[in-house]
């Protein structure tokens, strides 16, 4: 039942994109999702796909993987469209009975469309590039200023990689218990609400109870392996910048500047 | 290697309120010495104190009375902790809850970076590690990917990437079939025999003890036996005593005894038995288990 997941949705292949450093993916993103918003005119929008389009072609990623991603959205991104086009006040261009679009709306809900996708397509290019262990690891070196302040970035990155390691664990083990509670008679089928709620008691007890136990064991042997939090750590991949990595900044920076210009101009 | 004296532990009964409400003696008076480089075999039903043994091995539970020393380190003594954990690894039972990291080659990885290898050298170190468990050409996979053998030999390689002089297997098979548990016990056999590193299988399966140096027999927290796997299965009756089975050929050969047939007392394999029967056929000779197995071959040569 829970075989097909796999977590996050990276794609394995060597590209220039899958090579460099995450967290110039990480801060790439994160630029691309601000310009969307700084952008807003059809030229900044042009701009924004091309350089999209640019970073799917380095990626290597087959296109249909790409738009995968989209269908999650399809639904959301149809009741935005919907709303803006009939809702938006202006002048009436189209009507029939209550229903009427305005030139306005009907920009309106283009721009909100496009924004939409690129916001979905651009952060799954960076999923599909990176592994989650990449991404931990970016983010906890990009947090790492904070530990002046007493953050726990070290711990924090460490929580979050061992929490991507176990879901799929607990997946599973949550299956085999509504197979177990099946089997005694559960019935996770019902429709009326309530039932349902409290067939999952029997469900949960058990999985917070075994989760429990498994950090229990896995602290143990992490203390059995020498683990005693960031201090004196080294790394077995340690993320070191390359020429390429510059290159990327400056060029995320380039296109940073163009959509600002943009937003000016047009 | 490892040396034990007197060693008591009480594990602390809390009632509903977290208050201490009385102790429970897990191991009550254990002596034992392991030279460095055996092969030892701790045997015990549930709640023996064998686990509870294991982990102080490792410095992860402490005595209550008693000193355990590990390579003449005190590990009562704080500042041995990590020096510790460090020459003495630790196989748990459960494969899943020991692997930290989401690919194999960063969890063998995942020792040395705590105690701060640099990072050219846990390269090599995850490389000959892996190599030695037979996993290099699955390094790249994820943990979830692997059967139950494979997971358990993953973990025993990121115990060899700390290049330690001991490793505790505390019940490793015990959540593996056949085949993994095979895979596991002869990867802990060929890292004693090839790298000289002493083991110490915490089991309750006897066949996997039949290959060690010594083995230590627990019972409610004592050392109810020790010895040779031939002395220790050669007592049939005590090991019932004691809620413990002999490898079924052991126990076919006793059985096999009781009715009459003259064959020795110490059979550990079928090899063995099958030659102890012939040889019994033949020359009526009742000698070890070796020597009859050599007639037999001379035996099979003449034919």
């Amino acid at each position: 039942m829970f075989d097909t997941i796999t977590l996050g949705q990276y794609y394995q292949t060597d590209s220039l994109l899958h090579r460099l450093d995450p967290r110039v993916k990480l801060v790439g993103t994160f630029v691309y999702l601000i310009s969307l918003f700084v952008v807003d005119s059809f030229v900044g929008y042009i701009a924004a796909a091309l350089f999209l389009a640019a970073m799917i072609m380095l990626s290597n990623v087959p296109f249909r993987y790409i738009v995968r991603g989209m269908k999650t959205i399809v639904f959301l991104l149809l009741i935005t469209v919907v709303f803006n086009l009939f809702l938006t006040p202006g002048e009436v261009i189209w009507h029939a009975g209550i229903f009427k679009i305005t030139r306005e709306g009907l920009t309106f809900a283009i721009k909100m469309a496009v924004r939409l996708s690129l916001l979905i397509l651009g952060s799954s290019i960076m999923t599909l590039t990176t592994t989650p262990t990449q991404l931990t690891d970016a983010l906890e070196s990009l947090l790492r200023p904070l530990k002046k302040i007493h953050v726990p970035v070290h711990e924090i990155a460490m929580m979050m990689s061992i929490a991507l390691r176990f879901i799929p664990i607990l997946m599973e083990e949550t299956d085999k218990i509504m197979k177990a509670q099946i089997a005694r008679g559960a019935d996770f089928e019902s429709k009326n609400i309530v039932k349902k709620i409290k067939s999952m008691v029997p469900l949960l007890v058990p999985l917070f109870i075994s989760a429990f136990r498994r950090a229990n064991d896995l602290a143990m042997a992490m203390e059995a392996r020498c683990y005693r939090g960031g201090e004196g750590r080294t790394k077995m991949k340690p993320l070191v910048y390359h020429g390429r990595d510059r290159v990327a900044y400056m060029v995320l920076l380039a296109f940073f500047a163009i959509c600002i210009l943009t937003r000016i101009f047009f | 290697m490892i040396k034990i004296q007197k060693l008591i532990h009480d594990y602390i009964k809390r009632d509903d309120e977290g208050n201490a409400a009385g102790t429970q003696r897990a191991i009550d008076g254990v002596d034992l010495d392991v030279k460095a480089g055996q092969f030892i075999a701790v045997l015990g039903h549930n709640g023996s104190g064998k686990s509870t043994l294991a982990k102080h091995l490792n410095a992860l539970l402490f005595p209550t009375e008693g000193t355990v020393w590990v390579d003449g380190l005190d590990t009562k003594d704080e500042k041995n902790l990590w020096e510790i954990r460090r020459e003495a690894g630790m196989v748990f039972q459960n494969p899943d809850n020991q692997i930290i990291a989401q690919v194999v080659e960063e969890d063998v990885g995942f020792g040395p970076e705590n105690i701060g290898v640099p990072t050219e050298e846990i390269w090599q170190r995850v490389e000959y590690s892996l190599k030695t468990v037979g996993m290099w050409e699955h390094r790249k996979k994820s943990p979830n990917r692997l059967s139950g053998g494979q997971k358990q030999r993953v973990s025993i390689a990121g115990v060899i990437a700390m290049e330690p002089k001991c490793i505790i297997l505390d019940e490793p098979t015990a959540m593996l079939d056949p085949n993994g548990r095979r895979e596991v016990i002869s990867a802990a056999m060929k890292l004693n025999r090839t790298k000289g590193i002493t083991v110490i299988l915490i089991t309750h399966y006897m066949e996997e003890a039949i290959n060690a140096d010594r083995i230590i027999v627990m019972d409610r927290g004592k050392v109810a036996m020790q010895g040779t796997p031939r002395e220790i299965f050669s007592q049939v009756e005590r090991m019932k005593e004691l809620q413990l089975d002999v490898p079924q050929v052991t126990l076919l050969a006793h059985e096999l005894r009781g009715m009459g047939l003259k064959i020795p007392d110490s059979i550990l394999t079928k090899e063995e038995l099958a030659a102890a029967l012939m040889g019994g056929q033949t020359s009526q000779n009742s000698g070890l288990g070796g020597d009859c197995a050599k007639k037999e071959a001379a035996h099979g040569d003449q034919n």
